[in-house]
């Protein structure tokens, strides 16, 4: 953690050494992201409801996967460099120093613009909850919080599987872009938009729908297209906690597999 | 004009390196092209016909996008980080040495790249779109040529946007931040989120007259055969003009840009 904090302090730094190009990235960054919800917003011009939802629901469902996934992003997103790190050899000056590998990779060009996501995310959830109709119940307040976190940790554990598969396939980076990006893309529509089969996928296989889609559905008061108990939307917890699990596990068979260029 | 020749050649030849990332990129786009195709399910059954596409011409334009993101470049990439790097670290003044047109050599390999990613990662996730949805391909192998020249077409406007971005360079030392700009103007205006027909009043006039509207909203046109006799020639007149003059301002700057390296080294 402290190594995490020295490095991207570091790169906090150099990134300030040029303002305006930081300025203009994290702008670039915030709207990069507030394009997708242009498009949807594009969508609701000529649509009451998308898969059955109305335009505050599925700012919120878009609201809490951009915050989650953008926490993410924040703190693991420099994870998808790791393949060309494997690629040059420059993974083994990392090995060398008495710091986790881990914190090494995922600190490496810190990049605060991506603060623009995390607060594009927010300012639309904030509007979801503004001009939703949600009878606010103790439970329903206490399940944002706890989706907004837990989703971030699902999402990192997929950016530390996605870094562990380039051990192998050095630079196969873009197939963890399906998930990570794709999985947001997903997660920002109602799931009644998509075939049962894809809802399945991401409910039990690789299980995004636990990032927003289940606790949002009882917030919204709605049913899970699956049929799956109400008490469900309180796992997230435990499924990031899974996930974060089976990702260091991940993590660690990659590293031991690694052998350095042979150049 | 054989040197350029070759040098496209070389462009084509290094992405086929890449196989491992070709192949991982085909698989990515071909997830985003399955997820967005369910939301504009949602949309045209709601509301049938909009923007002048049914559902099946609207689901071959969210394939369209896919097989072409990478082959017009639309989330940037290719040259332009490379040039502006060369910029930034003044190896730009031995290529300006080379008995070679600048602008020509890196039009080149560019077009070397397209070409390659036209294969590579074009080819297949429209294959899957064809095999899972329903799609409005045409039959004629007219309309594929008249969509393969507009593809060109587009590539070529294309490059000329990023070539002006990476030349940015010489003046603002990092061009991060234009290339971030300049991505998310390809984004939105090349028609990838949303059809540019389905951009509502003013906006969706100026979408289709910016240049970006000449990467994939008219290719994916022609091939929808939304454009034929005189108005294929319109639409190649579009992309044309666009492309003319963006070259041209690219030659501009890049005169001005060689003075600027001169006097630094002197």
């Amino acid at each position: 953690m402290r190594a995490y904090r020295l490095i991207a302090g570091m790169w906090i730094r150099s990134t300030m050494a040029y303002r305006a190009s930081f300025l203009m990235t994290a702008f670039g960054n915030f709207a990069a992201t507030a394009l997708d919800f242009v498009a949807i917003l594009l969508m609701f011009a000529h649509v009451d409801a998308l898969g059955g939802f109305t335009l505050p629901e599925v700012a919120f469902l878009y609201g809490a996967s951009g915050v989650a996934f953008g926490l993410a992003d924040l703190v693991m997103g420099s994870m998808e460099r790791l393949g060309r790190r494997v690629r040059d050899g420059t993974l083994d000056t990392l090995l060398v120093r008495p710091v986790p590998v881990l914190a090494q990779v995922a600190a490496d060009r810190f990049a605060l613009r991506r603060l623009g996501r995390i607060s594009q995310g927010l300012l639309v959830l904030g509007y979801a909850v503004w001009a939703l109709d949600i009878h606010w119940t103790p439970l329903r307040v206490l399940i944002v919080p706890l989706m907004l976190l837990s989703g971030a940790a699902i999402f990192s554990a997929v950016y530390v599987v996605g870094a562990a598969f380039q051990f192998w396939a050095q630079d196969a980076s873009e197939v963890q872009n399906s998930v990570t990006y794709g999985g947001n893309t997903l997660l920002q529509y109602p799931p009644t938009v998509f075939a049962k089969d894809m809802v399945r996928g991401v409910t039990f296989v690789v299980p995004l729908a636990f990032v927003n889609w289940l606790p949002a559905m009882y917030v919204l008061g709605r049913p899970y297209p699956l049929d799956l108990p109400d008490w469900l939307a309180f796992t997230p917890p435990l499924v990031a906690a899974g996930c974060c699990a089976l990702a260091g596990l991940a993590w660690r068979t990659g590293l031991r597999s690694y052998r350095s260029t042979g150049s | 004009m054989r040197l350029y020749a070759a040098v496209a050649a070389g462009g084509f030849r290094r992405y086929t390196t890449y196989r491992i990332a070709t192949a991982a990129g085909v698989f990515t786009n071909t997830v985003f092209g399955v997820i967005v195709a369910y939301t504009y399910m949602a949309l045209w059954s709601a509301r049938p016909r909009l923007g002048g596409y049914d559902q099946a011409e609207a689901l071959t334009y969210v394939w369209l996008g896919q097989a072409l993101i990478m082959t017009v470049a639309m989330m940037g990439g290719g040259f332009e980080d490379e040039l502006i790097e060369r910029i930034r670290t003044g190896d730009i003044a031995i290529d300006l040495y080379r008995p070679a047109d600048l602008q020509l050599w890196w039009l080149a390999a560019d077009v070397g790249r397209a070409a390659f990613h036209l294969l590579g990662r074009g080819l297949v996730p429209l294959a899957f779109g064809a095999l899972a949805f329903d799609l409005a391909l045409p039959a004629d192998p007219r309309t594929w040529l008249a969509f393969l020249l507009a593809v060109f077409l587009g590539v070529l406007v294309s490059f000329s946007i990023r070539y002006l971005v990476a030349l940015s360079a010489f003046w603002l030392l990092d061009g991060a931040g234009v290339a971030q700009m300049a991505w998310l103007g390809g984004m939105f205006f090349s028609g990838m989120v949303l059809p540019l027909t389905v951009f509502p009043g003013a906006l969706g006039e100026v979408a289709r007259a910016l240049p970006w509207s000449a990467l994939l909203q008219v290719p994916a046109d022609v091939l929808l055969g939304r454009h034929t006799g005189w108005g294929l020639l319109r639409a190649y007149g579009f992309q044309f003009g666009w492309a003319a003059l963006l070259l041209g301002a690219g030659r501009v700057f890049q005169a001005a840009a060689t003075r600027r390296v001169v006097v630094q080294g002197g």
